[in-house]
């Protein structure tokens, strides 16, 4: 059956709530038959009224209640409208839940959903990427899924997950990424392993989230225009981060490129090329790489924001540029 | 190491018709207002002998409204205390003994030294660490008592009941804000105990608020509110006693705003001089006058509340002395480990 990746993700909350009398579900507009903002609880909300509940405009409370409703066996999965308004509830995060197995030995198991990253027309509060300041704080799982498949069982994983887990949806892939999907078939990989989506020897292309449908299609380009091999990792996982994978990756192929949608400094593509560079230095071929958005907000007008972050031909640019070296 | 489980006091509630009842909880209110302040007081002695890392605050000037607090609740209750809840923290369950191994950072306390003086709690027993940032509590008791809620356990009119503590300081938080809100629409048992002491750090409350009285907002978020005198001890068992009963009985959430002074610097560090002597004179230390009220009253005599403090300190040497041969956390054998999943690479069954 084809679905998209909202659908998918609409599946495993269906699921969770129908499996697990200690889910439930809090956010704006969630509820009923709105069934939320981009429609993601549209159908369950209806088939669990009783724990399918709308929240005030109140992230940082949000947050909190999920904490305590934690606390207390309870399974919450929050929704944020956008990715963007969870920085009302970065205290709650990272002092909070990120802190309370250290200081006090018991788990904080909830998600929080976070729908990121940019489409055209959304502008600077409508687009942003949240998992570098997420990932910064040691206590959060901070995931990421970039397929239909990864979308549905990562996040039946998240709910299952001790840790709190701040599960960055993309907004682009709701409806925009559609696959066949059969449950019983799929690859589930376990939470935290990065995928490779594409082997080859040439030069290992990292992304996660929206970026690897671009590092999937530079690759189709390197391949068809310049015979290049490339090997394509999906992080999936970005805190923590799959280094085995990451490193072994690029002993095979002793080149790399990191493509983000996200801001450059102090980000996860930082992260990786700081792993690479001090870990992986004897592979290495050529200078790791980084390709990530411009360093400015993200541009409203649909030609800024298409120069704002990085597509498949300028991965595939850097690639070529790697591969020069 | 987990926390260990500790047997909390039981508390009956007072019958209004039986004096002997009602001087019994009198007693006790004031046994558990001695007893903090007589702990606050070793806490400074312990920080100016060098034996605590980090801060002391000090409830002093508060024990009345605090402590009432805290033996009004019961086990089940969840209880959110701040800095000035030595009384309130101890009368709900908390031992003499974690409190001076947390001030301590012994790897005996309930934070293992890994978080120590007032963030400590035990969450088994509802009593919630809190974060330094204020405000931050008050949803997760919101939280805790929605979960009560699915679960089926906030049912019929004896509720378990929610208290969270807050200052005239961290009543303008934000956080503070949404979670009181919160706590409204969902209906829930909660009793949030506002402790006006005049002052935020060194700023007065002419520079944090503008309404006219705290327990003004009660209204606009949909709580019941009331006021008391923070320094007559018996004005704070019955509002706080009021509250907590309107509460268990379904009434929803409850506002108890409490007019006092802080009797202290906001830390051991801070000579507070900006408190002014004329500030000063027109509050009471809630301790003396009690002790005076129940003298007064034939409760007690001069010689049962020295006993009171006498047994206070006896207490709290036998915890110092014991916490002092207890070990300090060893680098070498922490975990360094900030989670209850490390190994998420393994397949989940
Ligand atoms: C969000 C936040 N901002 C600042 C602080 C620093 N701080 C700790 S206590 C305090 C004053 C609090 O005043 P109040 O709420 O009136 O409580 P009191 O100390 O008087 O009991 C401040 C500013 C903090 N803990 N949290």
């Amino acid at each position: 059956m084809t679905i998209a990746y909202l659908e998918a993700i609409r599946l495993a909350l269906g699921e969770s709530l129908d499996e697990d009398p200690r889910v439930f579900l809090y956010g704006q507009d969630i509820a009923g038959a709105f069934g939320g903002a981009f429609k993601v609880t549209k159908g369950i909300a209806e088939r669990h009224q009783d724990r399918v509940l709308n929240s005030p405009i109140s992230e940082d409370a949000m947050a909190g209640i999920a904490i305590g409703a934690a606390l207390e066996g309870m399974r919450p999965v929050i929704e944020f409208q956008f990715a963007d308004f969870a920085t009302i509830a970065f205290n709650q995060f990272v002092n909070h839940a990120a802190t309370i197995h250290w200081r006090t030995g018991r788990s904080c198991p909830f998600v929080a959903r976070l729908p990121v990253g940019g489409t055209p027309g959304g502008g600077p509060f409508h687009s942003q990427m949240p998992e570098s300041w997420l990932s910064h704080h040691p206590g959060l799982v901070v995931v990421a899924p970039a397929t239909v498949a990864d979308a549905y069982f990562m996040l039946k994983d998240a709910i299952a997950c001790l840790d709190p887990v701040m599960f960055c949806e993309h907004k682009y892939l709701y409806y925009h990424l559609k696959a066949d999907f059969d449950k019983t078939r799929a690859e589930h990989l376990p939470l935290g392993a990065a995928a490779i989506r594409r082997g080859g020897g040439d030069c290992t292309i990292i992304s996660y989230s929206g970026m690897v449908h671009e590092a999937l299609r530079a690759a189709e380009i390197l391949s068809r225009d310049h015979d290049l091999d490339c090997e394509v990792i999906d992080l999936r996982c970005l805190r923590p981060l799959d280094t085995e994978t990451i490193l072994n990756s690029v002993a095979r192929t002793g080149r790399v490129v990191v493509a983000t949608e996200s801001w450059p400094f102090g980000g996860v593509a930082a992260e990786v090329l700081a792993l690479v560079s001090s870990e992986g230095f004897s592979h290495l071929d050529a200078p790791p790489r980084r390709l990530c958005a411009l360093d400015t907000p993200i541009p409203f007008h649909p030609d800024l924001f298409a120069a704002h972050h990085p597509d498949a031909e300028r991965i595939a640019d850097v690639v070529l540029e790697t591969m020069a070296f | 190491m987990k926390p260990q489980p500790q047997k909390l006091p039981s508390i009956a509630s007072p019958k209004a018709s039986d004096p002997a009842s009602i001087n019994d909880l009198r007693v006790r209110h004031l046994r558990w207002m001695i007893l903090a302040r007589a702990l606050d007081d070793r806490m400074c002695k312990l920080k100016a002998q060098n034996l605590v890392p980090g801060s002391v605050f000090t409830g002093r000037g508060q024990e009345a409204f605090s402590a009432a607090g805290g033996m009004l609740l019961r086990p089940g209750d969840v209880f959110a205390p701040l800095i000035r809840d030595q009384a309130g923290r101890l009368a709900f369950g908390e031992t003499i003994i974690d409190v001076v191994r947390t001030c301590m950072g012994k790897r005996t306390s309930s934070m293992r030294g890994r978080d120590g003086n007032i963030h400590r709690g035990n969450i088994d027993l509802g009593l919630l660490p809190m974060i330094s940032h204020l405000g931050a509590m008050v949803s997760v008791v919101v939280g805790m008592l929605m979960a009560r809620r699915f679960q089926g356990k906030l049912v019929g009119n004896d509720l378990c009941v929610g208290m969270a503590s807050i200052g005239d300081g961290g009543m303008n938080a934000g956080a503070l804000h949404e979670a009181v809100n919160a706590a409204a629409v969902e209906k829930l048992p909660m009793v949030l105990l506002v402790a006006n002491n005049q002052v935020a750090y060194s700023t007065f409350n002419d520079r944090t608020y503008a309404c006219k009285d705290l327990v003004d907002r009660a209204a606009g978020y949909g709580f019941n509110g009331q006021s008391c005198d923070g320094t007559d001890a018996a004005a704070c068992l019955a509002a706080i006693g009021d509250a907590v009963a309107r509460a268990r009985r379904g009434e929803g959430p409850q506002m108890v705003v409490a007019t006092l002074l802080r009797l202290a610097g906001h830390g051991l560090h801070d000579p507070a001089d900006y408190i002014t002597p004329e500030l000063k004179s027109r509050f009471g230390d809630c301790i003396q006058l009690d002790s005076n009220t129940l003298k007064i009253q034939g409760v007690l005599s001069e010689q049962d509340i020295e006993r009171l403090w006498e047994d206070a300190r006896t207490l709290i040497s036998a915890a110092v002395e014991q916490a002092q041969t207890e070990p300090d956390p060893d680098p070498g054998q922490e975990t360094w480990n900030a989670y209850a999943e490390p190994d998420l690479k393994k397949v989940r069954t």
